[in-house]
């Protein structure tokens, strides 16, 4: 069943990064990309403990601050040593100025 | 038996990754732990880690390009003593400058675009007889776990400091048969346990692969070598190792040497030295030590920047890598008859804290 939680609103991310969304003790990363898309994934690396809303965003990746591990936003998944395992994504959708995520 | 651990002096505490200090380092939360960082704001550190092909690829050509000029210029200077000197650089440029080529393609961080990283990261491996593989994932642990006793693979200055070791290593004399040593079992698909505790199992196919194309490429060079009845090929790649590593002993000891261990802070257990921009050409800006711990995602033309937004907060920079050495060398002779002593490093006033001084 559909869960949708206001995660930020549109200003709070800029094109092409990342903000940090904490919920129920549990962080999320939602991204924006430079098309103006917003996209959400679990905020923490699956590599080890890192908080990716601390790295970079570089088109459609997200660079883990920790060891650069990457992952595509859009699938979650691993582009790269030393991450092997992908990211869970989130449906994401933009009412007025706020930005949804789905929890599930 | 390992031909370096007959030149082992015996250490306090067990440095391995399989030992007592590994569950030890556990259980304190001392591996995989919480690192202090110097609060930056985000849209400077932002601007910071912007990535760029540019710097990369100039510093890139003019190192290849010099590479390829001095090797051409031994080779036809070959028998005479004019080739002394010319080999003499050629062996700096091979071996001391590609260890920070390697370090920096290895973090993706160099240049912008991903296979341009992983095309000199392998390059510069290779010319150091390293597995990019293997070296990826010391590295990863490295930077988790820096100078963390029984978790941190990459601890050159043990306590007591491997003296005779390090010293020999200013010729590569341990490193070089050691890494050799390793490529033949890891050609034979052999991970010993500490490697297997830091690479995984789906990447040790890559390793045993890896290290058949290093033997063969020096293996080449050998019977080439033999061959032409000439020592030019094996001066060209191989011996640079030998010859040429001096300078990156001289540099990449200031990184961690004498100061604290097991401490969550890189203030404390990593050292900043000013260079010159020769020195910084060569070393990739890695003298900015704490600084690339501290925010490993920032490349290493914009290392300098960081220093200027973080040094607030850090102990003072050596002035120089003389300086540097007149820090460590008293610290290192001390550690032999007193392993517990380390340069412990003074936070300027208003500086964050640490969590612990460490030890
Ligand atoms: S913790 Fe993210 S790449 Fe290692």
């Amino acid at each position: 069943m559909a869960n949708w939680t206001r995660a930020c609103g549109v200003e709070d991310i800029d094109l092409e990064d990342v903000g940090r969304f904490d919920h129920a003790g549990r962080v999320f990363a939602i991204y924006r990309a430079p098309d103006g898309q917003f996209y959400a994934t679990d905020g923490i690396c699956t590599h080890e403990h890192a908080i990716l809303s601390d790295g970079l965003v570089m088109d459609h990746l997200i660079e883990c601050p920790k060891h650069m591990g990457r992952f595509d936003y859009r699938s979650g998944a691993a582009r790269g040593a030393p991450v092997c395992v992908a990211l869970r994504t989130y449906p994401v959708r933009v009412e007025g100025d706020d930005v949804l995520i789905d929890l599930g | 038996m390992e031909m370096a651990s007959l030149l082992r002096f015996r250490t306090s505490r067990d440095y391995s990754l399989v030992g007592p200090e590994t569950a030890k380092a556990i259980e304190s939360g001392l591996a995989s732990g919480e690192w202090y960082k110097t609060p930056i704001e985000r849209k400077l550190l932002k601007s910071l880690m912007q990535r760029s092909d540019g710097p990369a690829l100039r510093d890139t050509a003019i190192w290849l390009g010099l590479l390829a000029i001095l090797g051409t210029a031994g080779t036809l200077l070959a028998g005479s003593w004019w080739a002394v000197p010319v080999f003499a650089l050629y062996g700096v440029l091979y071996a001391s400058a590609a260890d920070s080529r390697w370090h920096e393609c290895g973090h993706r961080t160099a240049f912008k675009t991903t296979w341009l990283n992983d095309v000199v990261y392998v390059l510069a491996s290779f010319m150091l007889l390293r597995s990019p593989t293997a070296w990826r994932w010391s590295h990863a642990r490295h930077h988790t776990d820096t100078i963390i006793v029984g978790r941190d693979p990459e601890i050159a200055g043990m306590r007591p400091p491997q003296l005779i070791i390090m010293a020999l290593n200013f010729l590569g004399l341990v490193n070089v048969p050691q890494s050799l040593m390793t490529q033949v079992r890891y050609a034979a698909g052999r991970l010993n346990d500490e490697e297997k505790s830091y690479i995984p199992e789906t990447e040790r196919k890559k390793v045993t692969r890896e290290a058949w194309a290093i033997l063969a490429i020096h293996g080449g060079a050998v019977v080439l070598a033999v061959a032409t009845q000439s020592l030019v090929p094996v001066l060209l790649i191989g011996l640079p190792n030998v010859y040429g590593i001096w300078l990156l002993a001289l540099m990449g000891l200031t990184q961690h040497l004498g100061l604290a261990e097991d401490v969550l802070d890189h203030r404390l257990d990593s050292r900043t030295v000013y260079m010159n921009p020769v020195l910084r050409f060569i070393y990739w800006n890695m003298n900015y030590h704490v600084e690339h711990h501290m925010y490993p995602t920032v490349p290493y033309h914009a290392l300098p920047a960081l220093h200027e937004a973080i040094r607030h907060d850090c102990p003072a920079p050596m002035r120089s890598l003389f300086a540097a050495w007149g820090e460590m060398l008293p610290a290192v002779f001390r550690q032999l008859n007193e392993p517990g002593y380390f340069i412990s490093k003074e936070l300027p006033p208003g500086a964050g804290q640490p969590a612990q001084r460490g030890r």
